[in-house]
């Protein structure tokens, strides 16, 4: 059997605060195939933003190993590049200067300068923030925001597209419109992406795969769903499909019946 | 990318419908006709009512109360129209320079100015340099906070006879008052905006791998430019406080000693007419910081 493109073995993760100890995660495998989508789903305070920290490398993990390409994480690199929950950009610089740190930095001796600035401009163009690049970021709405944080991220030429909750903070038309935006990006570039969410439309809409957190402390993955809908996905057509809704539905069922699932499972 | 190969993006196409939408035709069609100057003036007299002509009232009506104050036989201070009469030369002409210390009000601010540029330039990169280090490590704020928190309370003046001990000198004694009174908000404030560098920055420089330098120059700096220049203001404002005072105790050319010696020499007028241009340099020393913190910050410091 072929290695995992990325791969959680038996991850851990304790806090300590002094005297007091929290285990947020215990025991987390996951193996992600390249090029898949997964959802990470779960209620508010599970663990799943510190699960995607140690991927990204943020975090340190207390136990367990993550291998990427069968490499060991250990500290934070542009190969595993993170879409933030509330955009970060910097606001001193302009949209392009955004996106242009992280080329600069990323391919300062790989590329020459024309071809940083093209690259710049090329990423601008995927979510369609060309148009804005001598804007700052107090300048654009919150979804454009979040536009030029994927195109950062993107820019990167990650291996691993992180995504922590990245349209959480937008409006319910904004958000469909990034998430379409999102869909393609992936049909076209084919990124390794893992994104967090809360939103269970969105998981079943985004993923070939969701995975399911039970509730902290000591948060684990409680199921994997895989969602066997054919891609390009249309959001109008797939309300009423049958394994849209299916899918949808048994996440529902983990969420808000999730006693019963775990002692079941 | 050439540009139709662009695509117009829903914010594009909306901001731009909606201009569309408007009946914008007769808005546009009257810029087009040849500026009336007839509005333009009415503009800048609004204007001038609206901002110049308050201060003006406020300044006549303080005038005319100190005049008739002190126009009664035996008033300890001169009236405005003998302030006029009497340093009238002082007034019209600070570049006039007979030698010594006999000259015109521009030579004692410029030598005053001097002084304050080298104090304050040393106390804002050595103010900056350790309130990074302050803001950055906790070691070193546990070690360096609580003697900054005491010596910052020390008078501008109180540092005057050490320093005068220490240099054997009146010039270098001076700058160094002035460095050591506008440090300590600059180091402050630095320590403050590095500490609150909002966590997200910094995960977005691990994830860039930015080095050290990298993360000071790109980072570290601008995200705590507003703070630093909060600081940089409030002690451009203090080095001018002090040096008034400093001057004073040391002599020579500045506008210290310059009111100094009009008082040893009973011209009151000149005293206020310096005074006077005392405040008016001052007002200009802050907003030249505020005006180099916009143009750096682009507005992000605010005022």
């Amino acid at each position: 059997m072929q290695k995992p493109y990325l791969s959680l073995s038996l991850v851990c993760k304790t806090f300590n605060r002094g005297a007091a100890t929290t285990e947020v995660l215990r025991d987390v495998s996951l193996d992600v195939a390249q090029g898949e989508y997964v959802s990470i789903i779960g209620h508010s305070g599970c663990g799943k933003s510190t699960l995607l920290n140690i991927v990204a490398g943020l975090t340190e993990v207390s136990n367990g190993v993550v291998l990427l390409e069968n490499r060991e994480v250990t500290e934070p690199g542009p190969d595993r590049a993170v879409v933030f929950q509330n955009h970060s950009l910097l606001p001193w610089l302009t949209v392009y200067e955004n996106v242009k740190l992280a080329v600069d930095k990323v391919f300062g001796a790989a590329k020459t300068a024309k071809e940083r600035h093209e690259w710049t401009m090329f990423s601008l163009e995927l979510v369609h923030m060309g148009h804005a690049k001598e804007k700052r970021p107090a300048e654009i709405s919150g979804g454009m925001k979040q536009r030029v944080g994927l195109a950062r991220a993107l820019a990167m030429e990650p291996k691993v597209l992180l995504l922590d909750e990245p349209f959480g903070a937008l409006d319910a038309l904004t958000r469909a419109h990034l998430q379409d935006q999102v869909m393609a990006i992936h049909a076209r570039l084919g990124n390794t992406v893992i994104m967090i969410t809360h939103d269970v439309d969105e998981a079943v809409l985004l993923s070939d795969r969701i995975v399911m957190m039970t509730n902290g402390p000591a948060a684990t993955i409680g199921e994997i769903l895989p969602v066997p809908l054919a891609r390009p996905r249309q959001r109008v057509a797939l309300a009423t499909d049958t394994a849209y809704l299916t899918c949808r539905a048994a996440v529902l069922r983990f969420l808000y019946e999730r006693n019963r699932f775990v002692e079941a499972a | 990318m050439s540009l139709a190969a662009r695509q117009l993006t829903p914010e594009e196409t909306s901001s731009s419908g909606v201009a569309a939408a408007m009946p914008t035709a007769t808005v546009v069609a009257f810029p087009s006709a040849p500026p009336p100057i007839g509005a333009k003036l009415r503009a800048l007299v609004a204007f001038a009512a609206e901002r110049l002509l308050p201060p003006a009232i406020v300044l006549f009506v303080i005038g005319t109360i100190w005049q008739l104050a002190c126009s009664q036989p035996g008033a300890s201070l001169p009236p405005p129209s003998q302030i006029l009469n009497d340093s009238w030369e002082l007034i019209t002409n600070p570049f006039y320079d007979r030698g010594g210390l006999d000259k015109g009000l521009f030579w004692h601010i410029l030598a005053s100015l001097k002084r304050v540029a080298i104090g304050y330039a040393i106390a804002a990169v050595t103010g900056v340099a350790l309130g990074t280090l302050i803001g950055q490590s906790r070691l070193a704020m546990r070690g360096l906070d609580p003697l900054f928190q005491v010596l910052r309370t020390v008078p501008p003046l109180a540092w005057l006879p050490l320093s005068l001990a220490a240099f054997r000198d009146g010039q270098p004694s001076a700058v160094f008052v002035i460095f050591i009174t506008s440090v300590w908000p600059i180091i402050i404030n630095t320590a403050v905006g590095i500490r609150n560098i909002p966590e997200d920055y910094r995960n977005v420089a691990r994830v860039l791998r930015l080095n050290p330098l990298e993360y000071f120059v790109k980072i570290m700096i601008p995200a705590a430019s507003p703070y630093i220049f909060s600081g940089l203001r409030i002690g451009i404002g203090l080095s001018w406080l002090a040096i008034v005072a400093a001057e004073m105790l040391i002599g020579g050319v500045g506008i210290g000693f310059f009111i100094w010696d009009a008082w040893n020499s009973s011209l009151i007028g000149d005293i206020i007419v310096a005074l006077v241009y005392v405040g008016i340099v001052g007002f200009c020393l802050d907003r030249l910081v505020v005006t180099i913190a916009n143009a750096i910050t682009h507005g992000t410091a605010g005022n």
